[in-house]
């Protein structure tokens, strides 16, 4: 526990005129735009947005320039300005069929009708350092060879869809009930177990990248094993549909860049059901793969009671990954503890005095303590 | 050339109305400016009945995309109602927070049902189109990426 303390106002705003400063850095160095942040740092924009469970790609590039850097700081900020502006209601169901992908691969086929699309990708870089990244003007880049490129196809059928239609793998079909019940919402309703997969995906959308990944990679280690399989991720615009209460149709809003990762996971059956592969699910906003790799291993582990699976493992317990998987209420605990806690410690250091007096007029010649 | 969304079949037809107000959302506000101009918008010629607003749409998915719904996270949204000189209500909801923009959607929405249709479906029509290019054109930037993956067969020796 801590108690408020009085004092330090002039100390505090000298401290965060500083902030200000260092933020700035040395002043012979243009100041970075947050146009720059969001056309430049586009990732660490995506995990913001992502995180802070917010899609608004200036607000996010201007967090991350007010954190200087620090992303869960900014994600704190995007969490915090959210909860002044009203809620105008829900968007339709993204049509995720109708996603306009720029990426587009599957580890489970190689030859998927539409093919494989790498798109901007970190993968198969070198991974060494690009030094001409250093000068203000990089060489000049080669331009793409356009001939022989054969145009996308507007309509790239989903790989799993594709395997549920042989019966291979689970349908994703909405719950027969859908009509009825309400869509579960952590920012409304405080969070109770056992949570439903809705309320889960919700949590794990905006969790943490890194405890989401730390967990994900313990299933492939063995910790809850799941066998996954990246069957399909993408990554592209989707038009994100509206219907307002005094229209009464459905309007479109705008386009978003989500990421989408379809894992593929061991299959189940029984005496009576043939087997079939399972799947988990990964959304997030803007370019977010690991993310969206590590929410889908991370929904299929928390599934385990679905398949009758024992739950042993901590990617599997539904409890400790919602209640750990928030940044900003994990931060938010951690780094109180960098507020006074005089009181509080003042009262520990009189207990601990107490109790050695009384073990020292127990024993009637203590022997003396080492110099600590 | 696809217009807006890939996937045609799955959309149910439309209303004039309903495209117009998604195209004026998907516009840049720069080009809405002009396009009001050349139709002659007055801005004085309507009454803010709620000024632009700025707030937040729950985006939700699917599992799976197709499967339960679930509230993937918000975004912002900027809303804005007028009346314009012939009665007509006009809404604009626009991605974002730019007040201009939402204002501009509004008076457009306003002014389209004070004309006959078929004056307006043209319009619409270029404008979707436009929409339908800038989308085109930055999703075919990755057909050069494309590849064909040959799988290696290992221990097949004669």
């Amino acid at each position: 526990m801590y108690v408020a303390v009085k004092g330090g106002e002039k100390a505090i705003d000298s401290a965060h005129r500083l902030l200000a400063e260092d933020r700035r850095g040395d002043r012979r160095v243009p100041e970075l735009g947050t146009d720059q942040i969001d056309a430049q740092l586009g990732r660490a924009v995506d995990r913001v947005m992502t995180e802070g469970a917010l899609h608004d790609r200036k607000l996010a590039a201007l967090a991350i320039k007010q954190a200087a850097g620090d992303l869960i700081e900014a994600i704190f900020l995007i969490r915090a300005y959210r909860t002044t502006l009203p809620r105008f209601g829900y968007s339709e169901p993204l049509n995720m069929r109708a996603l306009r992908a720029r990426r587009r691969i599957s580890a489970t086929f190689k030859d998927l009708p539409g093919g494989q699309v790498l798109g901007p990708t970190f993968d198969y870089t070198h991974r060494l350092l690009d030094f001409a990244l250093e000068d203000e003007q990089p060489a000049a880049e080669e331009p793409t060879d356009a001939s022989n490129v054969v145009e996308l196809p507007v309509d790239m059928p989903r790989v799993l869809e594709q395997l549920a239609r042989d019966g291979l793998i689970e349908e994703a079909t909405p719950p027969t009930n859908e009509d009825t019940r309400e869509v579960g919402d952590i920012t409304r309703t405080p969070r109770e177990f056992p949570a439903d997969r809705d309320e889960r995906l919700q949590s794990l959308v905006r969790g943490d990248e890194g405890f989401l990944l730390a967990l994900g990679y313990s299933t492939q280690r063995g910790y809850g094993r799941t066998h996954p399989f990246a069957g399909e991720i993408r990554v592209g615009e989707v038009t994100v549909e509206f219907e307002p209460e005094e229209l009464g149709f459905a309007i479109e809003l705008g386009d978003i860049t989500v990421t989408e990762c379809e894992m593929i996971n061991q299959f189940k059956g029984s005496a009576e059901h043939k087997p079939k592969f399972t799947r988990g699910y990964g959304l997030g906003f803007g370019h977010v793969e690991r993310k969206a790799m590590s929410m889908a291993l991370v929904d299929r582990s928390l599934r385990a009671d679905e398949f009758g699976e024992a739950r042993d493992a901590p990617a599997q317990d539904e409890e400790f990954v919602l209640s750990h998987a928030d940044n900003i209420e994990a931060t938010g605990f951690v780094e109180h503890l960098k507020l006074p806690h005089y009181v509080d410690f003042q009262s520990e250091l009189e207990l601990v005095r107490k109790m050695r007096a009384e073990i020292e007029a127990r024993q009637p010649d203590p022997k003396p303590e080492a110099a600590e | 050339m696809p217009i807006t969304t890939g996937d045609a079949a799955a959309t149910p037809a439309r209303s004039l109305r309903q495209r117009w107000i998604s195209a004026c959302a998907r516009t840049d506000p720069d080009q809405l400016h002009i396009l009001a101009d050349v139709l002659g918008i007055d801005g004085t010629a309507f009454d803010v009945l709620r000024p632009a607003e700025n707030g937040l749409v729950m985006v939700r998915g699917r599992a799976g995309g197709t499967g339960q719904l679930f509230n993937a996270g918000e975004m912002t949204v900027t809303r804005c109602s007028v009346r314009g000189r012939s009665g007509h209500v006009g809404h604009g909801y626009v991605a974002g927070r730019d007040k201009t923009h939402a204002e501009l959607a509004a008076r457009l929405d306003a002014h389209f049902q004070a004309q006959p249709d078929d004056t307006t479906l043209p319009i619409v029509a270029e404008l979707e189109q436009q929409i339908g290019e800038r989308a085109h054109a930055r999703q075919q930037k990755s057909a050069p990426t494309r590849v064909e993956f040959f799988t290696m067969v290992r221990g097949e020796d004669e």
